[in-house]
């Protein structure tokens, strides 16, 4: 290490106020900085550990040198060494009267233990202790340590003294006590919520500071309970004003910015009080457009504010001026030369493109270099500008980079990220089914085993059920087409096992069902996948079950099998396979291929993979058998409610293996085997042979049918298998359900179409805009331009594919749904904004602040009363006809000069103020007014009331409107998504080896054994 | 909220670490490492921001700047604003340099006490406490100076090179 020539600087710097060093540590950090290995290091390291371990527990150790031991503690512990050893003496210098040593103590502690840590309780009453100190300084240190060390069952123990010390005279004390009240809030929100009027109370607080750090945990009260705070809106806005044209002292400056984060976290908060509130927006707007104006771009924090303007802008209720203002700083971002306003730039781009659609096109060139940069961080953030901007016109080509970049990527967690969202977009936007299964194909194959299982249980869904349209042509083509491109891409080497499940699922289904590929062909390649991942066993199971599904077509088509050497082969193996499951599908391949093509028909009927299964319940079907064993002279069956306490045991084990086939795991504790228990299992028609003995086996008696007629006993037996009825019931194919359920959703499908075109209006004037894209910039790359033109143009793509889109997104995800609905909000949004310009009278104009009805109405509801009670008689309400500057002014109170200060204040506060507050006032600070508002002006709020009853009214009507909007397409969402856990069930549990009894379709195979 | 402040050197070694959420020693040093497998990995010319979910969970973000031999890292959450931090990490740097008066590396390996010292004026719990450098100076000046008059031994190594005894 070169600089460690330089050594007398350090014993320079040794000898600075208190931080001095011994030789033996600057030896430690020197020897460390010189390592040449990391073994080499963890060597000095460990030798180092061995030498504290030695000295720190010598008798009379001075407290320097304890002191100095504490730190290089610390330092061993950064370099990820376990220094446990030393804790309790960290603990111990907290208690230590000394400033230095309390405060190396407290440093110590705070970096070593968490705040479960057994030896906090020693720590507790020593800070309890300090934070009722007389230096202020012990109390600083004991504040920190209170943030990092108290959890939630010690915080009573700590919160009365740092209430009290949110009126502490010194300013750092008061704030870090608001961030420690602040921190208990995180920790543990009900043991402080009784005191979050005190963060209200300190928002006035005479040091700026103070009411900036309140502005922290405000943020987090607002942004979980939105409502409450509305009243202090006005507050903000004030506040943000004051701030913005500099009435803060110079020291809160910074690069000529007048208290940037203060602003910052103000713009955060008003971004939250005035998101889908016209009203509270509209006291925003003047301020907010200031700052635009008035913001210094050139330095890094100037766009840090205009970066929070536009978060703020997209927002709160949209305004057109703002929009414009915020899309001029995104053109300038974009423009720049630094990455990081690039970024900005985009992400700006990426929340305002939901409220003007058109501003994307203006920088399309833009974002197209953002795309190709070699910045990663940049290029993430312009693909989640697209994956926002994802329409049907342009889905192939942005699914297709996405795809390009997944690719080239190695880090998992965003691959699987970027892997998902690509499944999304195809999911909900596919132009044809071709492209979808190519687009999954080549998803799956380079982040198979990334993605999530229901992505594939998705993808299997999708191609047995089409894509919706009653076509049957258009999903046997689907299909096809499926089944061609896997057997095309089932030669590569090394597939992810979900691709080849998903693989062999379809090859299983369809891969002979249009008769362009041999049965010998297809099973061929299966056997080709089991031998390949002979190790993977879900692959193997899924590919046997697709063989004996194959054949099982073959025969029930009349066809004779041959069943491959090879495949014979396979199944010999698997039938001595140590995998159970393996064995049972070996076997029941064999059992299958040896049935005529009637029992076939009836067990493996061909497409049936979204038939509904029944189970008849009450084994009705067992009736006959049960007639015949009573005529020769069989024991009736008993209920199991009248049998003595005798036969308990064998009921028991009856009961047991039942719910075991249920549940897998029992929860519940077990009961006592006490005579005569109502149990949950209802009596089943067991022949009486069986019924004393606990055969292991359920499947033996247990028989199922498949078409069965509904059973009559539903309800009963219900808690004892697969819990089917109920589903198929409610989200089964509108064929599989009973009528009323088909209505209701043929209903609801009729909703959407009425509202899409209801929703016309609002959605018809954004496309036409989709086409507008510049040809001006001729110079360009034309590659680049094309791109461009297939990203953001194709109007005429949009239109054709606008109906299949709203389905298939409705089919789709939940995110779908959300998307819809935010596009549906946006339209109904701007229709809003229309409406409420013919009934109510225009919007404030931005300038326009102080519009009396307005201001009066935050006083009309105004929880302030009672903080106006603590605040005593020095709120003033200001006179209305003070305009702009009505807002009394504290920041001139901060201003520390009092010659301008006053005469401000004069003009507006001294009509208002008592004898006794003036003194306040002209004397040393009062407790501040920066929340005041318009008078009660009763006739304003009686006008305003009107005002806002109509509005009410509007609003009530759109949010039935949206209602009605909503409603029909979450219904219609949750039927594939419900129906895909409904339907992917069988088929798991076809996997799954424990309960595969469970599976009726196997079950009929069953007869035969008895 | 801030979630870490780390600092460590172009050779990945931390010089400080601080976490505002608790997480074990050998997490942290995963973290540290990670941070700095990909920092070390970035082009001269390029954003300051990363993406931070794969290390830090969920909504997390982290800002670098490199200066010198040294990576000074801030993770934090969406409630903060990423320009804001890159411009606290210049506060945090800008302090140090008038504490050490032209700061290298070397300031900061021996001087882990104050680094924090600092580094607690300036991020409290979490939250940004204060962003004026000079008022963190005041500050750290004002605790060195009650912390030399609290300590009488102290004050005898102040004069006496300390590292001798």
């Amino acid at each position: 290490m070169e600089q460690l020539k330089t050594i007398g600087r350090e014993l320079a710097m040794g000898s600075q106020g208190g931080f001095g060093q011994s030789k033996e540590f600057l030896d430690l950090v020197k020897s460390i900085g010189e390592a040449r290995s990391k073994a080499e290091e963890d060597r000095i390291v460990l030798r180092e550990i061995e030498t504290l371990k030695r000295r720190i527990i010598e008798p009379d150790i001075p407290k320097r040198k304890m002191k100095e031991y504490i730190i290089r503690l610390v330092y061993v512990e950064m370099l990820g060494h376990d220094a446990s050893f030393g804790y309790i003496h960290a603990v111990k210098m907290t208690h230590d009267d000394s400033l230095v040593l309390k405060r190396t103590g407290y440093l110590a502690v705070t970096l070593f233990l968490n705040e479960d840590h057994d030896l906090i309780i020693l720590i507790v009453n020593t800070i309890q202790k300090d934070l009722k100190s007389d230096n202020y300084l012990v109390v600083c240190a004991a504040l920190n340590a209170v943030c990092k060390l108290i959890n939630e069952e010690t915080i009573p123990a700590v919160l009365p003294q740092v209430v009290e010390l949110l009126g502490h005279p010194k300013e750092a004390v008061r704030k870090k006590a608001i961030m420690a009240l602040h921190r208990f809030y995180h920790k543990s929100p009900s043991s402080v919520s009784h005191l979050i009027s005190n963060f209200r109370k300190r928002l006035c607080d005479n040091d700026p500071g103070v009411m900036g750090a309140t502005l922290c945990p405000l943020f987090d009260l607002i942004a979980v309970d939105v409502t409450s705070y509305k009243d202090l809106v006005i507050s903000f806005v004030s506040i943000l004003k004051q701030v913005a044209e500099r009435r803060l002292p110079k020291t809160y400056d910074y690069h000529q910015m007048p208290a940037p984060f203060i602003q910052i976290k103000l713009l955060k908060i008003l971004a939250l009080l005035g998101s889908g509130d016209k009203q509270a927006s509209e006291h925003m707007y003047t301020v907010v457009g200031d700052i635009f104006r008035k913001c210094d771009s050139s330095s890094n924090i100037g766009n840090a504010v205009l970066y929070e303007c536009i978060c703020c802008v997209a927002s709160i209720y949209p305004n057109p001026k703002l929009l414009e203002a915020a899309a001029d700083v995104i053109a300038r971002f974009l423009k720049s030369d630094s990455h990081n306003l690039k970024y900005m730039g985009i992400d700006g781009l990426g929340r305002l493109i939901k409220l003007s659609p058109d501003i994307a096109e203006q920088h399309q060139l833009a974002v197209i270099d953002c795309l190709e940069d070699p910045d990663d961080t940049l290029k993430r953030k312009t693909f989640e500008l697209l994956y926002k901007m994802t329409k049907s016109s342009n889905v192939e080509v942005i699914v297709d980079r996405m795809i390009d970049y997944m690719i080239s990527i190695n880090d998992n967690h965003y691959k699987t990220e970027i892997a998902s969202r690509c499944v999304e977009l195809a999911e909900q936007f596919a132009p044809s089914n071709q492209w979808f299964i190519l687009t999954m194909n080549k998803v799956f194959e380079h982040a198979g085993d990334l993605v999530n299982i229901k992505v594939a249980h998705n993808l299997m869904r999708l191609i047995a059920e089409g894509f919706g349209e009653d076509d049957d042509t258009a999903d046997s083509q689907l299909r096809s087409s499926a089944v061609e491109s896997y057997l095309h891409i089932i030669g590569e080497p090394k597939l992810p096992s979900l691709f080849l499940q998903v693989i062999c699922w379809v090859l299983g289904e369809y891969g002979t069902a249009d008769g362009k590929f041999s049965a010998s062909y297809i099973t061929g390649k299966l056997c080709d996948v089991a031998e390949a991942y002979s190790n993977d066993e879900t692959v193997k199971a899924y590919a046997v079950t697709a063989l004996m599904k194959v054949y099982a077509f073959e025969i029930a088509a009349g066809r004779k099998v041959d069943m491959l050497p090879e495949c014979q082969s396979l199944i010999e193996d698997l039938s001595a396979s140590h995998s159970t499951d393996l064995q049972q599908r070996a076997y029941e391949l064999q059992a299958v291929v040896g049935l005529d093509a009637h029992a076939i028909e009836y067990i493996m009927p061909s497409d049936a993979s979204c038939e509904d299964i029944e189970i008849d319940k009450s084994l009705s079907f067992l009736n006959g058998y049960v007639q015949k064993s009573l005529e020769k002279g069989a024991q009736p069956y008993i209920p199991e409610g009248q049998r003595s306490g005798i036969l308990n045991l064998s009921n028991f084990r009856n009961q047991d293996q039942h719910e075991a086939s249920s549940h897998g795991l029992r929860f519940e504790a077990y009961e006592l085997p006490k005579a005569p228990v109502p149990s949950k299992i209802p009596p089943t028609l067991l022949a009486s042979s069986t019924e004393l003995v606990p055969v292991p086996e359920p499947s033996y008696y247990v028989e199922t049918q498949q078409v069965a007629s509904v059973s009559s006993s539903d309800a009963g037996p219900s808690e004892l298998k697969l819990r089917l009825d109920g589903v198929q019931k409610k989200w089964g194919r509108q064929t599989y359900s009973s009528p009323a359920a088909s209505t209701s959703q043929s209903s609801s499908q009729k909703a959407v179409n009425g509202v899409k075109q209801t929703e016309g209006s609002g959605a018809v004037n954004s496309r036409p805009r989709e086409s507008l894209y510049d040809s001006k910039k001729q110079e360009i790359d034309p590659e680049k331009q094309k791109l461009a033109a297939s990203l953001f143009g194709g109007s005429s793509k949009t239109e054709r594919r606008a109906s299949t889109a709203g389905l298939k997104a409705a089919r789709g995800s939940s995110h779908g749904l959300e998307k819809n609905l935010v596009s549906m909000e946006a339209a109904l949004s701007s229709h809003d904004n229309a409406v409420e310009k013919t009934i109510v009278q225009p919007p404030p104009d931005l300038l326009d602040l102080g519009e009396p009805a307005v201001t009066s109405s935050a006083a009309l509801e105004d929880p302030f009363k009672q903080l106006e009670g603590l605040l005593d008689s020095s709120q003033v309400p200001p006179t209305v006809n003070s305009g702009a500057t009505k807002a009394p002014d504290i920041m001139t109170l901060y201003s520390g000069t009092p010659a301008t200060g006053q005469n401000t204040d004069g003009d507006s506060l001294l009509p208002g103020l008592s004898n006794s507050s003036s003194d306040a006032v002209h004397g040393t600070n009062t407790k501040s007014t920066p929340l005041s508002k318009g008078p009660n002006l009763k006739d304003s709020l009686e006008k305003d009331a009107l005002v806002r009853q109509m509005e009410w009214l509007e609003q009530e009507v759109y949010s039935m409107m949206a209602d009605r909007v909503a409603r029909p397409n979450r219904g219609h969402m949750e039927h594939p998504l419900s129906r895909s856990a409904h339907y992917t069930a069988p088929r798991v549990t076809e996997l799954s080896g424990d309960d595969w009894f469970c599976d009726p379709c196997l079950h009929a195979l069953a007869p035969n054994d008895i | 909220m801030i979630k870490a402040a780390i600092v460590m050197n172009t050779q990945g070694k931390p010089r400080l670490a601080k976490f505002y959420e608790f997480l074990s020693l050998e997490k942290q040093q995963e973290l540290i490492r990670s941070v700095f497998g990909v920092l070390c990995s970035r082009a001269e010319n390029v954003s300051n921001f990363l993406d931070a979910d794969s290390f830090f969970g969920p909504d997390s973000r982290l800002v670098y700047k490199h200066f010198a031999t040294l990576y000074f890292v801030f993770v934090f959450d969406s409630s903060e604003n990423e320009l804001a931090m890159l411009d606290l990490i210049q506060v945090f740097v800008e302090t140090l340099d008038k504490c050490f008066r032209n700061v290298c590396e070397l300031d900061i390996v021996f001087n882990y006490s104050k680094l924090h010292t600092v580094l607690d004026e300036i991020i409290f719990g979490g939250q940004v406490l204060e962003t004026s450098s000079a008022e963190v100076m005041k500050a750290v000046e004002e605790i060195s100076k009650q912390e030399a008059a609290s300590n009488s031994i102290a004050l005898v190594s102040k004069t006496v090179s300390g590292w001798r005894r």
